[in-house]
């Protein structure tokens, strides 16, 4: 009797998952208090700065729509560049929440719980920022619906269903959908949990719109979890086919440095890597900010530090693929694509991509790295940059020198494109800051499920 | 399943758990002895909770399967008849039935399909819906376990399942009147 109530440590294979022996009523009260509370001021300084930076883009997004993507410093060689490193860089971003809670979901990896409904908060964002960017690069943005098949007045004319392009229409929004329905139906029971708890009338209010009567019968979980399986099973190829299809944006062209089948396994692979390493960042600063460490424990760094590590190798052995397939494939044209990334004006973005997405995650390898968390901090981020690097070297270098030596140019971001850029990432942590203080940050139905893991 | 409207005028006796443990064990053994159980109240979800209250499998799985042929269906007929009937474009060369280009949309919307009808179906299905104000007890969205059995005729007999719920370790008997 009462063996959930005495918390004995008796499995000697397995840690327990949250730390400090907690009750469930515990963790309720710990999630809870942080929608209660007043933020502090380390919230208030992360939101200022975020807020500036999403006004710096708003100014730099209003000058290009009003003047015209001539701010931008694309020229008749390069027509692709900042906006489609920024929109590749920050979808990828957004794969790392969907693995961390279909994959890993699927494999039945309790460790997830406790990051699941952050990472899915994050990839929301982060799709938003991504569609942000082919909107604005349209340069006449409200007729962006001109991709939807619909019946229009001008003639029975539809879209290109053989362009990549509106393969990424489909893929994004479905991608945003899934994952925006997995995420609330994920809150639904812990909404209800907030609504039963706060004092505050308002927030009530809003908790019991949003918690649509949940009350936690069986029957309703037991269907519940029969659609959160189906939701899993579903977004897991999804994540797959998202990046996939964005690499076909660049695979199904002729340009040399982009006509490659490696590129939708590579994508992905990237995407993951870099979705976890935002992760990582996040779910220090906020395990910091916010007194998650006792569920957001070292371990669960620790294993995503070995996701990390596995996406980055992938990483390396496709950027090694590339060079190797550039020479073994005996076109002048991919050998020389090859040696101007590594050799030519833009290899110092070459190297700093080599360096921190091959070179630096394998640091990982090292128990010691795994566990000091300053030091996954800044590794996290390096991978970041350099990530954010893969795309530019992708896109630029492939274009700036094309088959002809005359129309050959170099491309310069303008402030503009940089603001847009520093927009991208104050909406990003706006956005997630706000849904730090307006949703429970952690999953509480699913933590309480794990509480006992090898405990008892 | 059964449904839960037919319950509506029934009276209820409910008794509150600390852990799923007891709750288990009360379950088991009010199905044992014959109880209506009418439904069973978790802050989470109990594995093993659905054999032990006697629920049929969700056929969700079905309804998900159905709806994703449907979206499939749709997506490939959407492309096929706009780009090879309605409006044949010369895109390129390409031929305009080009059954592998059509493949990542028709996917899409077969993800789609699925997943947006589930979660519609679930929420239809358990009556979830913004506004609603449904029957909560007390702290069981935070860590109280509640077992619901139903008074369905005369022949209920009350002290026999306070007894069976003090035996498992019930911390309190809720006797009500409907559910709503």
């Amino acid at each position: 009797m009462k063996l959930a109530l005495e918390h004995q440590a008796v499995s000697s294979l397995r840690q327990p998952l949250i730390e400090g022996e907690k009750s469930y009523s515990e963790v309720t009260t710990d999630i809870c208090k942080l929608l209660d509370n007043k933020p502090g001021a380390g919230w208030w300084i992360a939101f200022s700065v975020s807020f500036c930076l999403l006004i710096v883009g708003a100014i730099a997004t209003t000058y290009t729509v009003t003047t015209g993507i001539g701010t931008w410093g694309l020229n008749k060689t390069i027509g692709w560049a900042f906006d489609i490193t920024n929109f590749v860089f920050w979808i990828g971003i957004g794969h790392a929440g969907t693995f961390i809670s279909a994959v890993l979901f699927l494999f039945n990896q309790k460790w997830r719980t406790s990051v699941n409904r952050s990472a899915e908060a994050m990839t929301l964002i982060a799709v938003m920022c991504a569609g942000l960017f082919p909107v604005i690069h349209m340069g006449r943005p409200w007729l962006f619906y001109w991709i939807l098949p619909y019946p229009n007045a001008r003639g029975s004319l539809w879209v290109n269903f053989r362009s990549p392009l509106v393969w990424d229409f489909f893929a994004i929004s479905t991608y945003f959908t899934i994952s925006l329905v997995f995420w609330y139906l994920g809150l639904v029971p812990d909404l209800a949990t907030a609504r039963d708890r706060t004092v505050s009338k308002f927030k009530r209010g809003l908790y019991r719109i949003f918690s649509l009567g949940w009350n936690g019968s069986n029957r309703t979980w037991s269907r519940y979890e029969t659609v959160y399986l189906v939701l899993a099973a579903l977004a897991t190829p999804l994540v797959l086919s998202v990046h996939s299809i964005v690499s076909f944006d660049f695979a199904t062209s002729l340009i040399p440095g982009w006509h490659s089948t490696i590129f939708p396994p590579y994508f992905v692979a990237g995407a993951v890597f870099s979705g976890f390493a935002m992760v990582m960042t996040l779910m220090i600063l906020v395990r910091k900010l916010m007194h998650l460490e006792q569920y957001i424990t070292e371990r669960h760094l620790e294993n995503m530090c070995k996701v990390t590590l596995l996406t980055g190798s992938i990483v390396t052995i496709a950027y090694l693929t590339e060079v190797f397939i550039g020479f073994y494939s005996g076109n002048p044209n991919e050998m020389f694509v090859i040696l101007n990334r590594g050799l030519g004006p833009y290899a110092w973005a070459y190297w700093t991509m080599v360096t921190c997405n091959a070179i630096v995650p394998q640091l990982f390898w090292f128990k010691r790295v795994r566990t000091t968390i300053p030091v996954i901090f800044v590794l996290s981020i390096l991978v970041n940059v350099g990530m954010w690097f893969e795309r530019f070297v992708i896109i630029v270098t492939s274009l700036h020198r094309d088959f002809l030596p005359s129309s050959w140019a170099m491309y310069t971001p303008t402030v503009t494109e940089v603001g847009i850029l520093l927009g991208s990432f104050g909406l990003f942590f706006t956005l997630f800051l706000l849904f730090l203080r307006l949703f429970p940050a952690i999953s509480m139905s699913e933590v309480k499920g794990v509480l006992h893991y090898a405990r008892r | 399943m059964r449904d839960d409207k037919a319950q509506a005028n029934s009276r209820y006796t409910a008794a509150v758990f600390r852990n799923e443990e007891e709750l288990f064990s009360a379950v088991l053994e009010a199905r044992a002895s014959g109880f209506e159980i009418h439904d069973v109240y978790t802050p989470f979800p109990v594995h093993g909770m659905d054999q032990a209250a006697g629920l049929k499998r969700s056929r969700l799985t079905w309804i998900a399967l159905i709806a994703g042929a449907i979206g499939l269906i749709f997506g490939l007929g959407l492309q096929v008849w706009t780009s090879a009937y309605d409006w044949p474009l010369n895109v390129g060369g390409k031929p305009f039935n080009s059954f592998p280009l059509f493949i990542p949309v028709t996917f899409e919307l077969t993800v789609l399909f699925s997943g947006l009808i589930a979660i519609g179906v679930l929420l239809v299905r358990n009556r979830l819906w913004l506004f609603s104000k449904r029957l909560v007890f007390s702290r069981v969205t935070d860590d109280r376990f509640v077992i619901v059995l139903k008074q369905s005729d005369a022949s209920f007999d009350v002290s026999r399942a306070m007894k069976l719920f003090a035996k498992h370790g019930a911390i309190k008997v809720i006797e009500g009147d409907q559910f709503v």
